[in-house]
C-alpha cells in the first residue's frame, strides 16, 4: 500500500517536473490568448486599470476583464480554439490562461461575475478534462469538453 | 384557501426562477449533435451535466431539464454571438518542398474562401509527423514543417500577424501506427481556420 502510494507520488512529481521543463511552446503572459470576433453595442476590456473599447479584432490577454453594456454582446475565440460569448450586462474576468501548442497541456480559468455566457470548450479541455473552469459567486464549473451556458444571479 | 396558497406558491416560484434567480448552468449539444459534459462543484457537492439541456441551479445539486425557450430567453444574445467553430484543411506537399500536391490546390482555394468569410480570421498552421524518430526530434520537425508553410502563406499575401505556426509532433497521427512505423499520411500540415 505504502509502496503504491509512493509510486503514485513519484509519478505525479515527475509529471509536474516534466510540465515545468517542457514549457517552450507555452503562451507567455505577454502573448495574446484570444481575439474578439464579434462585437455589438457597448463592449469594453479592462486591462491594467484602463478601459479599452473591444471592437472586432481586439486582442485579449490573461487578466483582462470583458464587460458588456446594456446593449452590448461579444464573441471571442481563444488560441486553443475554445469560444466564449457574453450577453448584455455581463462581466467576465479571464483570470488564468496557459496553453502548450505542442502537448495541448494548459489551463483556462475565467470568472463570471455578472450576466451570462455561452461557451464551447477547445483543445485544453479535450487534453485535460476540467482544466477549463468557469467560476461564479456560488460554484465552479469544470468542463469535460462541450458547449455550455452559465448565468449569474443579476440585480 | 389551500388552493389559493398553492397557486401563490407556484407563482412565486416561477417569479424566482424566471427572473433573476440564482446562478444557472446548462449543457447544450455540439453542432455535430454530440454532447460532452460539465461538472458543477458547489458546497462540496458535484453535479454532472451530460445530456442536452441538462441544467443545475445554485443551491440545488439536482439536475433538471431546462426548456429551450428558457435558454433562448436567458442566453439568446450570447448564443447568437458565439463565433463559428474552427475548421481544418489538410494540405499535402511534395516531399521536402512547399510545392502543393495537385489535389491540394482546390483545398487551398477553399481555405482562403473560408478565411475571407470570417471576421478577424486567423490561420493556424499545425505540423504533424509520423512515429519514426524521437518525440523531441519530431516536435522540432513538425514545427519546422509548419513554419515553412506559414512563411509560404505570408509570401502568398496573408498578413503575417494572422498566421500562427505550431508543431504537434507525432501526437496526433491521422493513421494510428506503432512506434517507428513510417506513414506518409501522418507527415502532413493541417491548416486550422478560426
Amino acid at each position: 500500500m505504502t509502496l503504491r502510494r509512493n509510486k503514485t507520488g513519484l509519478l505525479a512529481l515527475a509529471f509536474v517536473l516534466g510540465l515545468l521543463m517542457s514549457n517552450l511552446p507555452d503562451a507567455f503572459a505577454a502573448d495574446p490568448i484570444g481575439l474578439v470576433k464579434s462585437s455589438s453595442g457597448e463592449v469594453n476590456v479592462e486591462r491594467a486599470g484602463q478601459k479599452i473599447a473591444a471592437d472586432v479584432g481586439t486582442k485579449l490577454f490573461q487578466s483582462d476583464v470583458v464587460i458588456t453594456g446594456s446593449d452590448g454582446a461579444v464573441g471571442m475565440t481563444f488560441i486553443d480554439n475554445s469560444r466564449l460569448s457574453l450577453n448584455p450586462n455581463s462581466n467576465l474576468a479571464l483570470e488564468s490562461f496557459r496553453f502548450n501548442t505542442t502537448t495541448h497541456d494548459g489551463e483556462f480559468i475565467s470568472s463570471l461575475r455578472k450576466g451570462a455566457l455561452a461557451a464551447v470548450s477547445g483543445k485544453i479541455a479535450k487534453a485535460t478534462p476540467e482544466a477549463m473552469k468557469v467560476r461564479t459567486p456560488s460554484a465552479v464549473l469544470g468542463v469535460r469538453g462541450t458547449k455550455f451556458l452559465v448565468s449569474v444571479a443579476g440585480q | 384557501m389551500m388552493n389559493r396558497t398553492g397557486i401563490f406558491a407556484v407563482a412565486l416560484g416561477l417569479m424566482l426562477s424566471g427572473c433573476a434567480g440564482g446562478d444557472l448552468f446548462v449543457v447544450l449539444p455540439h453542432e455535430d449533435g454530440s454532447t460532452g459534459s460539465v461538472v458543477v462543484h458547489q458546497n462540496g457537492r458535484d453535479t454532472v451535466l451530460d445530456k442536452p439541456l441538462s441544467a443545475v441551479k445554485a443551491g440545488d445539486a439536482n439536475a433538471f431539464t431546462i426548456a429551450s425557450s428558457d435558454v433562448d430567453q436567458r442566453f439568446g444574445k450570447a448564443i447568437s454571438s458565439l463565433p463559428p467553430a474552427a475548421r481544418s484543411y489538410m494540405l499535402y506537399f511534395k516531399l521536402n518542398s512547399v510545392k502543393l500536391e495537385p489535389e491540394s490546390v482546390p483545398v487551398m482555394a477553399d481555405m482562403y474562401k473560408d478565411v475571407a468569410g470570417r471576421a478577424a480570421a486567423e490561420i493556424m498552421v499545425i505540423g504533424h509527423t509520423d512515429k519514426v524518430g524521437k518525440i523531441t526530434d519530431n516536435d522540432q520537425l513538425a514545427l519546422r514543417r509548419a513554419q515553412t508553410i506559414a512563411a509560404y502563406l505570408v509570401e502568398k499575401g496573408t498578413p503575417r500577424d494572422k498566421v500562427i505556426a505550431a508543431g504537434r509532433g507525432e501526437r496526433e497521427p491521422l493513421v494510428p501506427t506503432a512506434d517507428e512505423v513510417t506513414e506518409p499520411l501522418n507527415r502532413r500540415v493541417e491548416i486550422s481556420v478560426r
